[in-house]
């Protein structure tokens, strides 16, 4: 146990942040992004995604006004953009909780540098995912209907549908993320308030961080708090995008009705969020200069997962391509020849060469290191997997069973606002996010440097205290 | 929270709310920590920016607690997920959809799994809060200016003055033996109220 931060020499291990990088240069380089005034950049950001998030406003007003119409939906293409943008903004939302649990209980201490960032991409990116569901059922006064509340006539919802496992499902994950991220800045919190220089920031950082004064007697609960949090998401975090997937796999609809959906959901919700997690990752660690805290090496980890995420999912599509084929089900092997070469062939090549292929190149290292290389290959990603679920919403519906009720979809300059307006919302909250809360975990990213082993010392009295717990003197003997 | 500095009070009469040592690595803040723990002290405490490796069993503490409350609530999610569903669409308003049975076990599985999680999380993270006392924001640590680094790269031991085995000298003595880089005495500030109200764990 004595050396379990230290990283393991024989196998090449090196430290997991950077030359010189001490205690209070963590404290300095993570604080001070939120004490100093916000660069030019970060404003024209702000302002640029507020702007956006207006038009989101804007477009769900005109939604609400008028009525689904003013999107492309038709029939019958019942569901469009508005579920892959849900499923989109979901899928993105899986990183943070893998990150933060997952990797979590396989003690992948490297976690540390991306986690808080990771989750509060979550947080958001789940909230945008809300937005369409709620807003998609068309009458929105009727959206409590996902709620178990008995609707005019008394009628319960009926749990036996996926749609409603969904809301559960959903709302889980959002608020169990939310706590965990909370739980996770409790700490970070105390420090922004011990550095705080006036009294608006000693006041909200104080309140934020309800008093926590590092106690060990603190920091043991504490620390069985967050394993078993994490213990509890990383089911949970398999759950949720399962569950997604069953509102398509539980229907006969040919292309979605199918048992590989749930692993290969989740896998794609994985590849994606890591695409995102990247993306914003590579902009900020520029920007606010956090080199020396997310090194090379925590970006090349994240690149091998991508390349393993993205091979799953490339893995998927063959095997249910063959399965539709040695399934010898017309209907199914006619939506998969349709899939690849009817008139959405763009967007399934599309898909398939953002998603399976161009991570690929991260097999080798020349690739997987350089940070141009890895900054295109996540814009793909997160092209690739909006793609994914356009597809397999989109190619199944548009040629149903009956020739006659064939169609197609288009969107309409509303669904392009909606869906841009949600990153506007996205990109507001993140950058408001990185403006006044420590992106990087700083109490964690503490714990994983050398000296923060008691052992670490060089004369190291190696096991005088070790094992042995023995109690306190129980009695006072006299 | 407090912002002026210790008050150095002249009445040699007041006993000091707690003695603070700093310390600059963990090791030391350890070893000091086994010291108090070997001397039978019980109401003391290490402050450090984050966990440190085997310091539970240095100050000779109990396992935590915390599993006992989130068990209970996991279970009562279970369960009134499924009383839930299982009086909605069962009992109160039966309802036959796809020639289905009104209720049915295997479709009510997601929620009940969900609740489980939702419950557990909530008494995870309250229960956490629980155990620790927080939030507190009137602490008579936050009385010391130098304590203020304990979040950022110092290392801190306190003992408070209710402890059995507290000598305002001996004690002194003894943290001053464990190479403590700074030692003083930190005061209460505030007017009535126990600052210490008994740990709820007992096991200290």
């Amino acid at each position: 146990m004595s050396s379990a931060n230290l990283p393991i020499k024989e196998l090449g291990e090196t430290p997991l942040v950077g030359e010189g990088v001490t205690f209070k240069s963590i404290s300095e380089t993570v604080c001070r992004v939120t004490e100093n005034k916000a660069p030019r950049g970060w404003w024209i950001g702000f302002l640029i995604a507020v702007t956006f998030t207006g038009v989101m406003g804007a477009s769900i007003g005109y939604l609400f006004w008028t009525g689904v119409g003013v999107w492309g939906n038709n029939a019958p293409v019942y569901w469009a953009w508005d579920i892959t943008n849900f499923v989109w903004w979901i899928g993105i939302g899986h990183a943070g909780t893998l990150i933060s649990a997952v990797l979590f209980l396989f003690r992948q201490k490297w976690r540390t540098a991306i986690n808080r960032f990771a989750e509060a991409m979550t947080i958001f990116a789940v909230i945008c995912a809300l937005i369409f569901p709620g807003i998609h059922v068309g009458r929105a006064w009727y959206a409590y209907y996902m709620l178990p509340l008995p609707n005019e006539m008394a009628i319960w919802p009926n749990f036996k549908s996926p749609l409603i496992w969904d809301v559960f499902a959903v709302s889980t994950y959002f608020t169990v993320s939310l706590l965990f991220w909370y739980v996770g800045l409790v700490p970070d919190f105390a420090t922004l308030r011990d550095r705080a220089k006036n009294k608006y920031r000693r006041v909200v950082y104080g309140a934020l961080a309800l008093g926590w004064r590092g106690a060990n007697r603190h920091w043991q609960n504490y620390e069985r708090a967050y394993l078993i949090l994490a213990a509890i998401s990383t089911p949970l975090v398999l759950s949720v995008h399962s569950v997604v997937s069953f509102d398509f796999a539980t229907s006969l609809m040919p292309g979605w009705h199918t048992t590989i959906f749930p692993p290969y959901f989740v896998a794609g919700a994985v590849f994606s969020g890591f695409g995102m997690v990247m993306t914003l990752m590579l902009l900020t660690r520029a920007v606010y200069g956090m080199r020396s805290l997310v090194l090379m090496k925590h970006l090349e980890l994240m690149n091998k997962i991508m390349l393993v995420t993205g091979s799953l999912v490339g893995y998927a599509y063959a095997m249910e391509f063959f399965i539709a084929w040695y399934g010898a089900n017309d209907y199914e092997w006619f939506v998969f020849k349709n899939r690849a070469g009817g008139p959405y062939a763009w967007a399934y090549w599309t898909m398939i060469s953002c998603n399976v292929i161009s991570p690929q190149l991260f097999w080798f290292k020349r690739f997987r290191t350089s940070i141009p290389v890895m900054f295109v290959v996540s814009i793909f990603i997160n092209i690739g997997m909006w793609f994914e679920r356009f597809v397999i919403i989109v190619t199944s519906l548009h040629r149903d069973f009956l020739p006659s009720s064939w169609g197609y979809f288009r969107p309409t300059l509303i669904d392009i606002f909606t869906y841009a307006g949600t990153l506007g919302l996205f990109f507001t909250a993140f950058l408001l996010f990185i403006r006044w809360v420590p992106m990087i975990a700083i109490a964690e990213v503490k714990g994983v440097l050398p000296e923060a082993d008691p052992h670490h010392e060089p004369e190291g009295h190696a096991d005088e205290h070790g094992e042995g717990a023995h109690t306190p003197a129980t009695a006072e003997a006299e | 929270m407090a912002t002026e500095t210790k008050e150095t009070r002249d009445g040699e009469d007041e006993t000091p709310a707690l003695l603070l040592a700093e310390f600059n690595t963990p090791a030391e803040v350890l070893h000091a920590a086994e010291k108090f723990r070997d001397a039978g002290y019980t109401q003391f405490d290490t402050h450090s920016p984050f966990p440190i490796h085997g310091m539970d069993a240095a100050m000779g503490m109990k396992d935590s607690k915390l599993g006992l409350i989130v068990f209970p609530a996991a279970l009562t999610g279970t369960t009134l997920a499924f009383l839930m569903m299982w009086w909605m669409n069962g009992v109160d308003y039966p309802l036959i959809i796809g020639g289905k049975p009104p209720f049915s076990l295997p479709s009510q599985v997601p929620i009940m799994f969900e609740l489980t999680i939702l419950l557990s999380a909530f008494a995870t993270v309250f229960g956490m809060f629980h155990l620790n006392r927080l939030p507190r924001h009137h602490h008579p640590l936050f009385n010391s200016e130098r304590f203020k680094s304990f979040s950022d790269d110092k290392f801190f031991l306190s003992v408070e003055s209710n402890d059995p085995k507290w000598d305002l000298e001996r004690t002194k003595k003894l943290l001053e033996s464990c190479h403590a880089s700074h030692v003083e005495l930190v005061y209460d500030d505030d007017e009535g109220g126990a600052d210490f109200e008994p740990e709820p764990s007992g096991g200290h």
